[in-house]
C-alpha cells in the first residue's frame, strides 16, 4: 500500500462486503426466533400436564423436537451477537473487550450445545416420530 | 498515543425530557440482556434436566415451582423463581413487540414523530399486558 491518509488509501476501492454481515444475521435470527420462541411459548402454555412425562413425551416427538433444536440454534446465535454489541458499546478496555467476548462465545456456543446434546438425548432416547 | 485532556462530551443523557420512543429503545436492551443471560441459563437448566431424568427433573421442578411445604430456602427460591419466570415472560414479550418495531424501522418506515411515539408507547403499554393475560390463563383458564 502506498502512503498518504487512511481514507485516502482505501478511498475508491468500495466495501468490504461484510460489513453487514453481523446486521443482517441479527435480523435473521430475529425472525426466527419470533416465530419459534413465540411456538415454543403458546406450546408449553398448552401442554395438558408439566410432569417429567408429559414434558419429555411431549418433546421426544420429531414434530416438537426438530423446531425446539432450531430455535435453539437462533436464539443463542441471536445472544452471541446482541451481547456482543452491548459489550462493544460498554467495555473500552481492548483486552478486557476480547476477554469478555471470548467468555460470550463460550456461553453461548457450550449452552446451546448442551440444550442441543439434551434435545437429542429426550427425541432419540424413547420418543416416537 | 499520548492520552490527550478530556475533550467536551456531548450531554447525551441528561438534558433530554423522557419519552417513550427512548423507553422502549433502552428496554429493548435490557430485556435482550436479561432473556440472553437469564433466559439462556434457565432453558439450558430445564432442556438438561429433563434429558437427565425424572430426578433431575424433579429438582428443577422443586426450586423454581412447588417446594415442600416446610422447607424455608425452598420456598423462598420459589417466590424468587416466580419473579423471575414473570419477568422473563415481561421481556420476551417487550423484546419481541420492540424487536418487530426495530424491523419495521429498519424498512425505513414509521420515523415519523407522531407514529413513532404512539408504538413505543403501545409496545410498553402492550407488553405487561399480554404478560398479564397469559399469566392469569396459566394460573385460572387452563382447566385445573
Amino acid at each position: 500500500m502506498g502512503t498518504g491518509t487512511d481514507v485516502g488509501r482505501v478511498r475508491g476501492l468500495g466495501s468490504a462486503k461484510s460489513g453487514a454481515h453481523h446486521w443482517i444475521a441479527q435480523r435473521v435470527t430475529a425472525v426466527g426466533n419470533a416465530l419459534l420462541v413465540t411456538w415454543l411459548v403458546a406450546s408449553l402454555a398448552m401442554l395438558p400436564a408439566y410432569d417429567h412425562a408429559a414434558v419429555s413425551g411431549w418433546m421426544g416427538q420429531g414434530i416438537v423436537a426438530v423446531p425446539l433444536m432450531l430455535m435453539v440454534v437462533s436464539v443463542f446465535y441471536h445472544i452471541r451477537l446482541g451481547l456482543q454489541v452491548c459489550v462493544e458499546d460498554y467495555v473500552h478496555d481492548d483486552g478486557l473487550k476480547f476477554a469478555t467476548l471470548i467468555i460470550l462465545n463460550f456461553y453461548a456456543i457450550g449452552a446451546a450445545a448442551l440444550c442441543l446434546f439434551s434435545i437429542a438425548k429426550i427425541a432419540f432416547a424413547g420418543g416416537s416420530l | 498515543m499520548a492520552k490527550s485532556a478530556p475533550r467536551p462530551l456531548s450531554p447525551h443523557l441528561t438534558i433530554w425530557r423522557w419519552g417513550a420512543h427512548m423507553l422502549v429503545s433502552i428496554l429493548h436492551r435490557v430485556t435482550g440482556d436479561g432473556l440472553a443471560i437469564v433466559g439462556g441459563i434457565l432453558l439450558t437448566w430445564w432442556l438438561w434436566a429433563i434429558a437427565s431424568g425424572p430426578a433431575a427433573y424433579g429438582t428443577f421442578v422443586y426450586y423454581v415451582w412447588s417446594a415442600d411445604a416446610g422447607d424455608v430456602a425452598g420456598a423462598i427460591a420459589n417466590v424468587l423463581a416466580r419473579i423471575v419466570l414473570i419477568g422473563l415472560t415481561w421481556a420476551f414479550f417487550e423484546h419481541l413487540f420492540s424487536g418487530l418495531r426495530h424491523l419495521v424501522l429498519d424498512m425505513g418506515a414509521g420515523y415519523e414523530l407522531r407514529i413513532n411515539r404512539l408504538w413505543s408507547r403501545v409496545i410498553v403499554v402492550a407488553a405487561p399486558v399480554a404478560t398479564a393475560a397469559l399469566w392469569i390463563w396459566l394460573c385460572l383458564g387452563r382447566a385445573g
